[in-house]
C-alpha cells in the first residue's frame, strides 16, 4: 500500500486548505442574525411546509438503471486492459455479456423507463 | 519511506493546490472577460490592468461576506458539503503527468503526483465521489430549490457517466494499461483522438455535463430554481462550490489532453523536457477557450431531452464506439498490420452518423 502515500498527502493537504477556506469565512465575515435572514430563501415568499419534500419517482428509476448499466462500464475497463490478450475470444465473450444486457436496455428504453413524464 | 519522498510529495501537493487554486481565479476572469467580448462587451476592467487584480478583489470580497446558515439546516453537513465539493476537485488530478520526468537535485522527479497503475479507474472513482457534496447541500439545505437542484444534478452527473466511462475504454483498449503516463506515451507518434474522433467526442460531451457546466448547467438553472443546490449558502462557503466548478473544469480539459490530444507531447519535449508543462497547458487552455464558446452558444437544455440524449444517445453511441473499437484492435492485431486501426475511425464515424440519422428529430425537435 506504500506507493498511495502520495495520495494520502494530497488528500490531507487539500480538505485543509478547504477547512481553512471554510474557516476564514467564519472568522472574518460578520453575523447579524435576524428571524427573516434565516428563514429558507423561495423568492419573498413566506415558505410553506417542510423544505425537503419527497421526490419524484422517475429519479430512483435512473438510480436503479444507473447501478446496472454502471457495473457494465465498470466490467468493460479491465476487459480493455487485457484486450489485445484474449483475442478473438474476448471480443466474442464481450459481445455476448454486452448483448444481454443490451436486451434489457431495449427492454426499459421499450417500457417507457427513459422517458421524463 | 524516507523524509526526502515525504518532502518531495508535500511539495508537489503543494504545487498542485496552488496551481489550481491560481488557475480557478483566473478561469474565472478569463471566463468573464470571454463571454463579454462575444456579448460585444468590455468585461471586467478596473481592478488593476484589464482588470488582472479582480480575482484578488472577488476572493477579498467573499471572506469578508456574512456567512449565513439557515435555521433549519442541518448545520454539520451544511458546513462539511462544500469541503466534501471541493476535495474531489482538487485530488481528481494527482494520476495526471504534466511533463516528462526532469533531473533535479540529483533527483528524478516525475511531473505527477503518483502514477497509479488504476489511473483510470481513480479518476472515475473521484468523479463519482464528487457527486456526494452536491446532494448533501441541496438536502441539508432544507430549502425546495436546492433539494431539487442537488436531486436533479445527481441524475445528471450518474446518467453521463455512463457514456464517460464508456469513453474512457477507447484509449484504454490501444495502449492495454489504465496508467495515464503510459497512456501519453503511447501518443509519440500519433493522437489517439485520430483512432477515436468519436470517442473524444462523447468524452467531452459526458465531462460538460459532469461538471454541470452550460448547456447542461440544469441543476443551478438561474431562472426556474434561482441557483439550485448552492441557494441558501453565502460567503466563503458559496465560493468553494464555484471554486470545485472551475477547477473540475480545468481536471477535465487536462485528462481530457492526456486520453486522446497526447498530454504532454509535443515537437522537442524529449530535448527539452520543461517544454512539457508549456504544451500541456496551452492544450487545456484550447479545452478552456471550447468550454467557455460553448456556453456562449448555445442555449441551456430542457431537463427531459437532457435525461433523454444521455441515456438513449449518448449512451448507445458510446457503446457501439467501444466495440467498434475493440473490432478494429483485433482486425490490428489478427492481420499483424497496424493499418487496420484506421478502421476504427471510419466505422465508428459511420455509426456515429447512423445514430444522429435515426434519432433525428427525436431529442431536438418536436414537444417530445
Amino acid at each position: 500500500m506504500s506507493e498511495y502515500l502520495p495520495l494520502v498527502v494530497l488528500f490531507i493537504l487539500s480538505t485543509l486548505v478547504a477547512a481553512i477556506a471554510v474557516a476564514l469565512g467564519h472568522l472574518f465575515g460578520p453575523r447579524r442574525p435576524t428571524e427573516r435572514k434565516l428563514q429558507p430563501y423561495e423568492s419573498g415568499m413566506t415558505p410553506f411546509g417542510p423544505g425537503t419534500r419527497r421526490m419524484p419517482v422517475r429519479f430512483y428509476l435512473v438510480a436503479v438503471l444507473f447501478i446496472l448499466f454502471d457495473i457494465e462500464v465498470v466490467f468493460f475497463i479491465p476487459w480493455a486492459v487485457v484486450y489485445r490478450k484474449l483475442g478473438l475470444f474476448g471480443f466474442v465473450e464481450m459481445l455476448l455479456f454486452a448483448g444481454i444486457l443490451e436486451i434489457a436496455f431495449v427492454y426499459a428504453w421499450k417500457k417507457g423507463a427513459l422517458e421524463w413524464e | 519511506m524516507d523524509w526526502a519522498s515525504l518532502a518531495e510529495w508535500t511539495l508537489k501537493s503543494f504545487a498542485l493546490i496552488f496551481a489550481l487554486l491560481g488557475g480557478f481565479a483566473y478561469l474565472t476572469l478569463f471566463e468573464r472577460k470571454l463571454i463579454a467580448r462575444f456579448q460585444v462587451r468590455i468585461g471586467p476592467n478596473r481592478a488593476g490592468p484589464f482588470g488582472l487584480l479582480q480575482p484578488v478583489a472577488d476572493g477579498i470580497k467573499l471572506i469578508f461576506k456574512e456567512e449565513l446558515i439557515p435555521a433549519q439546516a442541518d448545520k454539520i453537513i451544511f458546513i462539511l458539503a462544500p469541503i466534501i465539493t471541493v476535495v474531489p476537485a482538487l485530488v481528481i488530478m494527482a494520476v495526471v503527468p504534466f511533463g516528462p520526468p526532469i533531473q533535479l537535485f540529483g533527483r528524478t522527479i516525475s511531473l505527477q503526483i503518483i502514477d497509479l497503475n488504476v489511473g483510470v479507474l481513480y479518476i472515475m472513482a473521484i468523479a463519482s465521489v464528487s457527486v456526494y457534496g452536491i446532494v448533501l447541500a441541496g438536502w441539508s439545505s432544507n430549502n425546495k430549490y436546492a433539494t431539487l437542484g442537488g436531486i436533479r444534478s445527481s441524475a445528471q452527473m450518474i446518467s453521463y457517466e455512463l457514456a464517460l466511462g464508456l469513453a474512457f475504454t477507447g484509449p484504454v483498449l490501444l495502449t492495454s494499461s489504465l496508467s495515464l503516463a503510459e497512456i501519453v506515451e503511447a501518443q509519440r507518434h500519433i493522437w489517439f483522438v485520430l483512432y477515436q474522433p468519436v470517442g473524444a467526442f462523447i468524452f467531452w460531451i459526458s465531462t460538460l455535463a459532469e461538471v454541470n457546466r452550460a448547456p447542461f448547467d440544469m441543476p443551478e438553472a438561474e431562472q426556474e430554481l434561482t441557483a439550485g443546490y448552492h441557494t441558501e449558502y453565502s460567503g466563503m462557503k458559496f465560493a468553494l462550490f464555484f471554486m470545485a466548478e472551475y477547477i473540475k473544469m480545468i481536471a477535465v480539459s487536462a485528462i481530457a489532453v492526456t486520453l486522446f490530444f497526447g498530454g504532454y507531447r509535443g515537437p522537442f519535449v524529449d530535448q527539452v523536457p520543461l517544454l512539457g508543462p508549456i504544451y500541456f497547458l496551452l492544450k487545456v487552455v484550447g479545452f478552456l477557450f471550447l468550454m467557455v464558446w460553448v456556453r456562449a452558444t448555445l442555449p441551456r437544455i430542457r431537463y427531459d431531452r437532457l435525461m433523454a440524449f444521455g441515456w438513449k444517445v449518448l449512451f448507445s453511441l458510446a457503446l457501439g464506439n467501444a466495440m467498434l473499437t475493440a473490432l478494429g484492435v483485433l482486425l490490428a492485431d489478427m492481420f499483424q498490420n497496424s493499418l487496420w486501426l484506421w478502421s476504427i475511425p471510419v466505422t465508428t464515424i459511420a455509426f456515429f452518423l447512423l445514430v444522429a440519422y435515426l434519432m433525428r428529430g427525436s431529442i431536438a425537435g418536436g414537444n417530445r
